[in-house]
């Protein structure tokens, strides 16, 4: 670790985040079902107020003024709907929540009670990977959100790999490498020869610009510490 | 077993439609029948490369919809009488090929030819990639120039995947010729070397075409340059080209134009 260079610089980060919401499904009567509503949350309260709702309405035969009145009586309650699923685009103009698609189903971490909701963590450590054998070409990108990516060739001008974890590229790395894409600061990108165009972790970049030129063209490794992007020379 | 050859590049004004009628010519002068096709619908120029330009009648897009049979529409070269040219058309767009008339057209000519050589337009867009479709080996035409070789490195991934032999999970062939070459530039850091270039993209070397006023002159008379004088720099790279893409081994050379200067020997196996 010889040549160590920290670099000291306030970043824009980009990154990939999920959170858990919960889904709210009204049924009709809506009178009833907010009734029911109202029962719940009066057996823990606050349940709702630090909580982002996604109301899902999808095949609910209801007009665009039932839609509006139901937000505002969710508004009422404490309930602040951040998004919608199933609604008619034409119900979803300026002050209403943005649409929202493709979720996936998960375990309710927590069942309505009065503690305070808790970050979801990571619950298995084990790390997929993706092997490449072929050079990897202009325009090509490699996605790889699982794990970590392993290149056998090079990596072009022009191309990408986004791995959840570590990239290890064994030709020369001349494209971008971003590694830890899910929001992983551990990730770490190892390289045969460095001739990159940007380098990622944990969405902290670094264009080829304000990389140290003593790393080009030799087998480097990158990585996160403290917020800030180090590099070192592999042996 | 005909073999269909594309002459691709990603980007503009390499040599794609230069080497394609030197290849074409040099595998018709070793005795094949040789069709080469012009892709660039709408840009054509093959056939002014080829001296056909008053010759034309019926064009490629005549044949994809069924307005010509390919007989019609192939030109007979006045020079070789193995050597034809099934030209573009100037007057319609790239929009107007379509992949069952270009897959039609293509095993059309199989029957007739040895070689079937394709000048793809530049870009990576419809003509190009319908141009790349039914080839079996592909040729990719580089300038020693980062901008060209990251088009070719691009072209070269766009090989190994959209075209149909990729498809079908068959390895594509791909050649790589380097036009435009100056080796004395080269050696003064103002070109990419050969070394440089081959490290990047990875694939074979086909031949070095030099830089040459020869190749400018063939253009302006309408004839391929390895049918101008065989003895011209360029003339030899390509004809060699052709021999290597036939599976003759030939050593690689540089062929260098300045006077006083030997032939600078690489000692790298051809492609």
């Amino acid at each position: 670790m010889a040549n160590k260079a920290q670099q000291t610089r306030a970043a824009i980060r980009f990154r990939g985040r999920s959170f858990l919401a919960t889904v709210l499904a009204p049924e009709l009567p809506l009178d009833e079902w907010l009734a029911e509503l109202d029962k719940l949350a009066g057996r823990s309260q606050g349940y709702f107020a630090s909580r982002p709702v996604i109301l899902d309405v999808t095949g609910l035969a209801i007009t665009k003024r039932d839609f509006t009145d139901l937000i505002e009586t969710l508004f009422k309650r404490e309930i602040k709907v951040m998004g919608v699923e199933g609604a008619d685009p034409s119900w979803l103009g300026f002050g209403m929540p943005p649409s929202v698609s493709g979720g996936k189903q998960t375990e309710i971490l927590h069942k309505p009670s009065a503690e305070p909701p808790k970050q979801q963590g990571f619950v298995e450590r084990t790390i997929p990977s993706l092997l490449i054998e072929q050079p990897v070409r202009s325009g090509q990108s490699i996605i790889f959100p699982q794990g970590d990516v392993t290149v056998l060739g090079s990596v072009a001008s022009g191309a990408e790999i986004i791995a959840g974890n570590s990239v290890h590229i064994y030709g020369t790395l001349r494209g971008r490498a971003i590694a830890g894409s899910t929001g992983n600061a551990a990730a770490r990108i190892f390289c045969q020869k460095f001739e990159a165009e940007l380098i990622a972790i944990d969405g902290l970049y670094q264009t080829a610009d304000e990389i140290d030129p003593s790393f080009r063209g030799r087998a480097v490794q990158a990585w996160l510490a403290n917020d800030k992007m180090n590099m070192a020379a592999l042996a | 077993m005909s073999q269909v050859l594309v002459v691709t590049s990603g980007k503009g004004g390499v040599g794609k439609t230069t080497s394609t009628a030197a290849i074409g010519a040099a595998l018709a002068m070793n005795g094949n029948k040789v069709a080469v096709v012009d892709f660039d619908v709408g840009l054509r120029n093959l056939d002014l490369v080829m001296g056909a330009e008053r010759r034309v009648v019926y064009d490629l897009i005549n044949v994809v919809q069924g307005e010509a049979k390919l007989q019609q529409a192939l030109i007979r070269d006045k020079r070789l009488d193995t050597l034809f040219l099934l030209p573009a058309s100037q007057t319609r767009d790239k929009d107007a090929l379509t992949s069952e008339g270009v897959a039609r057209v293509m095993d059309e000519l199989r029957e007739h030819f040895d070689w079937i050589v394709c000048d793809s337009p530049a870009g990576i867009e419809r003509g190009a990639m319908l141009a790349m479709r039914h080839a079996d080996v592909a040729v990719v035409v580089t300038n020693p120039e980062v901008s060209s070789v990251r088009d070719s490195d691009r072209i070269i991934g766009m090989l190994d995947a959209k075209t149909a032999k990729a498809e079908r999970g068959e390895y594509m062939e791909k050649h790589l010729l380097l036009t435009r070459y100056d080796a004395a530039r080269a050696e003064r850091g103002q070109m990419l070397k050969v070394d440089d270039v081959l490290e990047i993209l990875s694939i074979p070397l086909l031949g070095i075409i030099p830089e040459s006023e020869a190749v400018l002159n063939a253009s302006n008379v309408g004839c391929p340059v390895t049918l101008v004088d065989g003895d011209s720099a360029p003339a030899k790279a390509y004809i060699d080209a052709a021999r290597r893409l036939e599976g003759e081994e030939i050593p690689m050379v540089v062929p260098m134009e300045r006077r006083g200067l030997m032939s600078k020997l690489f000692g790298r196996r051809a492609a």
